[in-house]
């Protein structure tokens, strides 16, 4: 097994060195994550996506909101080439993560684990909830027991799940209920040690105390990786989004600060009636 | 030169191929060598039965002879001829009866097991369907022999048993679970929609199966008939052993006749690899082969065509 | 009022009618597995002890027991399965977890289609053709086993693939998701969950090679050998073409002898079916998502 972390060669220098650099878009230390240029989405013929440009930061949660068919799951699904597992999906446009050309990759596998995924609805897979967890290390070539169990409990307690299962780490993991599955794929999402975690309408399938335990954990995250948050309620993206893109009808309508997007200071007069609930 | 901490990780430190990569790409090979594989036999087949029949095709075939001639004498030194038209006539009024067996038991049995019968019932009824469809051809064959052919003497009061109705009967009894199971698949595709509609209209539940579901299921239904029409062609040792293998036009249900295949199972053993009589046999088989892809083709198409409405 | 009332009755009279006769009809339908079991029991039965089983044929194959056909039915059917099962599973999962929706995959699902559609004495002249006269492997058991493999190769595709798409998709999309190739996901996660399912077809493949003759009996199999296959290059006698012979090829031979041949033959497969059915029953109870 390869172990990622070996033979690493001292830094060869990214494949896109000649990003622009426009200091008034910097904020802080902080570099770009993601740069998204001009991405659209056809699925055989139709278009879900077009022109969509907007840059993530590092260590920042993106928020993304939007009525539904805006595209937004589309998006996430470019970002980590899924869209290669997709029958008829087309994609044009580019993305950078890391600085790296996202279609030039020679390993796609690599760069989807960097990338943490969390879906709508739960997906337990059918191992123990332990094997859930351990499942992406052991992808990664960690065989080692201990090291294993130590992934293992730091994901659970961090999703908030180890206290509810720590005495049950061999039952299935796809026989837990809702919201215990979403936290355990939460766990899962962070076994792989993403750089980049993304969320997709996580609460839907998840009770309110729940939702605000999972909220309270992705805080806590910002400091250690990016977080690409989609959401269907708008106040969910308030409460932990430091800067919120809108999305409808396959366009990205504007991005801005949170706050001050909420308080009304749009480019867009649609952003605010969105936001206020007058449609959606 | 270890890094612990992957902050801010770059192309070169991530992008590479490892083992797993190129273990995936080897898989990748590896199922679509099994892929292909079928497309492969499928091709062999054809070609490796063409080419062992070519040099009949070539030089004897004479197609209103093959065909047309109810003279089927290979083994006649001076004169051999070798017309199929009464093999084809064999094969064809023994399928033909099977399916006058087989189309009305399948469809009840596929009525009752997906519309009426439920829980215990119905599952013990698929098990046995699906047995039936397990029992070897030439089992069949030897209950023609020993259980049919007695009974038909006693019955008809005729002097031998094997013959077009034995044959027909145990090719029916043999064709219809797997025309059950298609035609049950069937009954299955048709949306429960269709069924509650009818019954909000105040149907009953017979009314809804014979004026809604019926029609709605008929291509499915029809590709089912076909299917059995396929395996009823091509089926040899049950046929074999129970039409009375005698060349023949049949004039009535107690004439004894030979199928197609029979007279390759039958004959192959004694010809002399490269000789007349053995391509003769091959070229039969073109034709078996050309005529089950035909009716497996068409049956196929059907069948896809309601999976996609 | 009465009328109405009058105008239901009927109805269900007509209705259990239907029923009644659509019962009738499907008892009808399996009552001859039934019938067929009970008279090969009645008629063979006395003659299945263990010497009919382990002993060779003798006087013209009039007398003894069956072992060279039983032990070389063995040998075909392993052999079959050791070619079938790899190649069936391969192409089960290229269908299934690599294959896009196009028209290549649409050519080899009708390939598979053909493939099971096609007469079992053609594929008798296909493996004579090509494994016994081009190949040169001779009459053998390798030239038959090597044709009931691709005869029955549809079996092992059809039930493999089955069992890999009864695998949500939902799984394998968190595996990739997680950075899995696709064959890290077949292996740690469609694969375990499929593998029982696999086991279903081919235990219905081992049943439905058993009970095969027309492909074997110019390709390996023997009407008589006085001894037992050595090598896979040698011909073997197979119970299901035994049973031909001595039902329609041996003079004096007495009843009770190819009733117990069938007998064999026919609980061999149908045990086959019965376990491979109980075990898809005992599968589906064990739900694990």
């Amino acid at each position: 097994m390869v172990n990622p972390d070996t033979a690493t060669k001292p830094n060869a220098g990214n494949s896109n060195p000649a990003a622009p650099d426009s200091m008034e878009d910097r904020r802080g230390m902080n570099t770009r994550k993601l740069e998204v240029r001009d991405l659209s989405v056809h699925y055989s013929g139709n278009t879900v996506l077009s022109e969509v440009t907007l840059d993530v930061w590092e260590n920042e949660i993106f928020g993304i909101i939007g009525p539904a068919n805006a595209g937004k799951t589309s998006f996430l699904k470019c970002i980590n080439r899924m869209n290669t597992f997709t029958d008829n999906m087309e994609v044009g446009g580019q993305i950078l993560f890391s600085g790296m050309d996202i279609h030039q990759l020679k390993n796609v596998y690599a760069l989807r684990s960097r990338i943490g995924v969390v879906f709508p609805l739960p997906v337990g897979l059918p191992l123990t909830i332990y094997e859930n967890v351990a499942l992406a290390p052991r992808l990664k070539g960690i065989s080692d027991k201990t090291e294993l169990n130590i992934i293992v409990e730091r994901c659970l307690t961090r999703a908030a799940l180890w206290d509810e299962v720590k005495d049950r780490l061999n039952s299935l993991g796809s026989l837990l209920s809702g919201g215990q599955q979403q936290r355990l794929t939460i766990a899962r999402a962070l076994s792989q040690d993403p750089d980049l975690l993304m969320l997709d309408e996580f609460s839907i399938a998840v009770d309110p105390v729940t939702t605000m335990r999972i909220e309270e954990v992705l805080k806590e995250l910002r400091s250690e990786m990016t977080i690409i948050l989609v959401t269907n309620l708008v106040q969910q993206a308030r409460r932990l989004a430091d800067r919120t893109a809108f999305f409808l009808d396959g366009k990205c309508v504007e991005v801005g600060e949170t706050e001050a997007l909420f308080e009304g200071n749009v480019e867009d007069p649609r952003t605010r009636d969105y936001i206020e609930g007058k449609f959606g | 030169m270890e890094r612990t901490s992957p902050a801010q990780p770059t192309a070169a430190e991530f992008d590479r191929r490892n083992l797993d990569w190129y273990i995936d790409k080897l898989v990748q090979i590896l199922v679509f060598i099994g892929g292909i594989s079928a497309i492969v036999f499928i091709i062999g087949i054809f070609a490796f039965v063409t080419i062992e029949g070519a040099g009949f095709l070539l030089d004897d075939f004479s197609f209103k002879e093959f065909f047309l001639s109810p003279f089927w004498e290979p083994s006649d030194e001076d004169a051999p001829e070798y017309g199929i038209l009464a093999l084809v006539a064999g094969t064809a009024s023994v399928t033909g009866l099977a399916m006058i067996v087989a189309i009305p038991f399948s469809l009840g049995a596929a009525i009752f097991i997906g519309e009426f019968a439920t829980g215990r019932t119905r599952e013990s009824l698929k098990v046995l369907v699906e047995l039936l469809a397990a029992i070897p051809s030439v089992v069949w064959g030897f209950i023609g022999l020993t259980i049919m052919n007695p009974l038909i003497i006693d019955l008809f009061d005729v002097p031998v048993g094997l013959n077009v109705l034995n044959a027909g009967v145990i090719l029916g009894l043999m064709a219809a679970p797997i025309m059950t199971s298609i035609a049950e698949d069937a009954l299955k595709a048709v949306p429960d929609r269709y069924r509650e509609a009818a019954e909000a209209l105040g149907a009953t539940q017979w009314e809804v199966i014979f004026k809604t579901v019926l029609p709605a299921a008929k291509n499915g239904l029809l590709g089912a008939v076909l299917l059995g029409v396929g395996r009823g062609f091509g089926e040899t040792m049950a046929v074999l052993m129970a039409t009375g293998h005698s060349v023949n036009i049949p004039d009535s249900l107690f004439d004894p006749v030979r199928a197609l295949t029979a007279t390759i199972a039958a004959e192959l053993g004694e010809t002399a690899v490269g000789s007349d009589h053995y391509q003769v046999l091959f070229t039969i088989g073109i034709f078996l082969f050309l005529v089950t892809f035909v009716i497996n083709l068409t049956a196929d198409l059907i069948v896809r065509g309601i999976r996609d409405q | 009022m009465f009328e109405e009332t009058e105008l239901i009755a009927r109805n269900k009279r007509i209705q259990g009618l239907y029923r009644t006769l659509l019962m009738m009809v499907t008892i009808l339908l399996v009552l001859p597995v039934l019938v067929i079991l009970a008279t090969l029991v009645y008629k063979g039965g006395s003659i299945i002890s263990m010497e009919f089983l382990f002993t060779d044929p003798v006087d013209g194959m009039t007398a003894g027991g069956i072992f060279p056909a039983l032990f070389g039915t063995v040998w075909l059917v392993t052999l079959a399965l050791l070619i079938s099962v790899p190649l069936g599973v391969a192409a089960a999962i290229y269908l299934s977890e690599y294959a896009a929706n196009n028209w290549f995959t649409r050519l080899i699902n009708l390939a598979i289609i053909n493939l099971a559609g096609v007469p079992s004495i053609v594929h008798a002249l296909f493996g004579v053709g090509a494994f016994v006269i081009f190949f040169k492997f001779g009459t053998s058991i390798l030239a038959a086993s090597m044709t009931l493999a691709i005869m029955t190769l549809p079996v092992v595709i059809v039930a493999t693939k089955e069992s890999l798409q009864s695998v949500p998709y939902a799984f394998r999309e968190a595996c990739w998701n997680m950075g899995a190739t696709r064959w890290q996901t077949v292996r740690r996660i469609v694969l375990p969950n499929a593998v029982s399912g696999i086991l279903t077809g081919v235990i219905l493949e081992v049943s439905r090679t058993t009970g095969e003759t027309a492909p074997i009996m110019f390709t390996g199999a023997a009407f008589f050998l006085p001894f037992l296959p050595e090598s896979i290059f040698d011909q073997t006698m197979a119970l299901s073409l035994h049973l031909f012979v001595v039902a329609t090829q041996v003079p004096g031979v007495p009843d009770a002898l190819p009733y117990g041949v069938a007998l064999v033959l026919i609980s061999m497969v149908l045990l086959m079916n019965s376990l491979s059915i109980a075990f898809r029953i005992y599968l589906r109870n064990q739900k694990k998502w």
